[in-house]
């Protein structure tokens, strides 16, 4: 069996030459063939736009994954300054398990950026051969005879042919890899929002609640006190007042 | 010769770079079957290599076909054994009648 270099070489050699063999009328083909080749840019073209797209909606959830990120470590500082190191516990941990998630996503995010980028060169190029062939396609009409005019097409539509399957085929890795990373991104949104990562992590309570609870047993706490401090500063003094008279 | 990197480009290569290019190819060829993806990776970034520095790119407008196609360097197991296995892995390109 050949590496994968040759097997390649052959698979490419075994589509194009299929496509030679059905060059018969050279002049209608040229046309017929620029009009295809138009049509797949259109195509190739369109397939980028749904990598972009789906590539902004991946960025719009990073950046939601942030801010739970950040949220978790206000909610640990929180718990802390309340003195409920459980909680913080609790919090951070759920931290690391949202903040490792996002960095594998990141880390795979840079390089859908790498493959968009080729993406936009291979187009590139694309546009420049099937501008080329139509140039080349008058040429072929008016010098070449039937047979020599057969062998110029074969070459310039293999040529075309390698370019549209190359900005294919990077597509559809392209596409492959956003929907991976946007079901990745998926489950985490929806494992922190069920509370499931809770579970991973340790005890059920919900952190929000329990600080919630924590605050508003403070503010209790505090009422309480400034009530002691002004129902005493209405006795306290009199008592002084009361002892200095004797 | 002219070689295509997948997703990169063609470059044109002197013949004497063939000899070196199928060596490499055989060390892909048994990183796949070994199913060993560390060293799939590392001979086909090895390939581009070889392609990069001894090669020259084409021109845009160039229409030339390509002697040797090489796969992108980041392609998994998965879709190594499938192009070993099957035609599926390159799409299907515009005929020309």
């Amino acid at each position: 069996m050949p590496g994968l270099m040759a097997r390649l070489s052959l698979i490419f050699k075994a589509k194009f030459s299929k496509a030679l063999d059905r060059a018969e009328n050279p002049n209608e083909t040229l046309d017929y063939s620029y009009e295809e080749q138009l049509r797949q840019l259109q195509n190739v073209k369109r397939g980028i736009a749904d990598v972009t797209t789906a590539k902004k909606r991946l960025e719009l959830q990073y950046t939601s994954m942030q801010q739970q990120v950040d949220k978790l470590d206000g909610q640990a500082r929180d718990s802390l300054k309340a003195n409920r190191e459980d909680l913080a516990r609790e919090a951070l941990s759920r931290k690391a398990a949202v903040q490792g998630q996002l960095d594998g996503i990141m880390q795979q995010g840079q390089q859908l950026e790498a493959q968009q980028q080729k993406l936009i060169e291979g187009e590139r190029t694309l546009q420049a051969k099937v501008e080329a062939f139509r140039t080349q396609k008058e040429v072929i009409k008016a010098q070449y005879s039937a047979a020599e005019a057969q062998v110029r097409i074969g070459e310039a539509a293999t040529g075309i042919g390698e370019q549209m399957a190359d900005v294919g085929l990077a597509v559809q890795r392209a596409k492959d890899k956003t929907e991976q990373l946007q079901a990745r991104a998926n489950a985490i949104d929806e494992l922190t929002a069920s509370g499931a990562l809770t579970d991973l992590t340790s005890s059920g309570d919900d952190i929000d609640r329990q600080l919630a609870q924590i605050s508003q047993g403070g503010q209790v706490d505090d009422e309480l006190a400034k009530m002691k401090a002004e129902l005493g500063a209405g006795d306290a003094p009199k008592a002084i007042e009361g002892e200095e008279a004797k | 010769m002219i070689v295509r990197l997948l997703g990169e480009g063609q470059f044109r290569v002197d013949d004497s770079l063939i000899g070196r290019l199928n060596e490499l190819d055989a060390e892909v060829e048994r990183a796949v079957a070994a199913g060993d993806e560390r060293a799939l990776w590392s001979g086909l970034q090895a390939l581009a290599d070889a392609v990069r520095e001894h090669g020259v790119k084409l021109a845009d407008d160039d229409l030339s076909p390509s002697d040797a196609v090489i796969p992108p360097e980041d392609l998994s197991l998965e879709e190594a054994q499938e192009l070993l296995q099957n035609e599926g892995f390159i799409p299907d390109v515009p005929s020309v009648s």
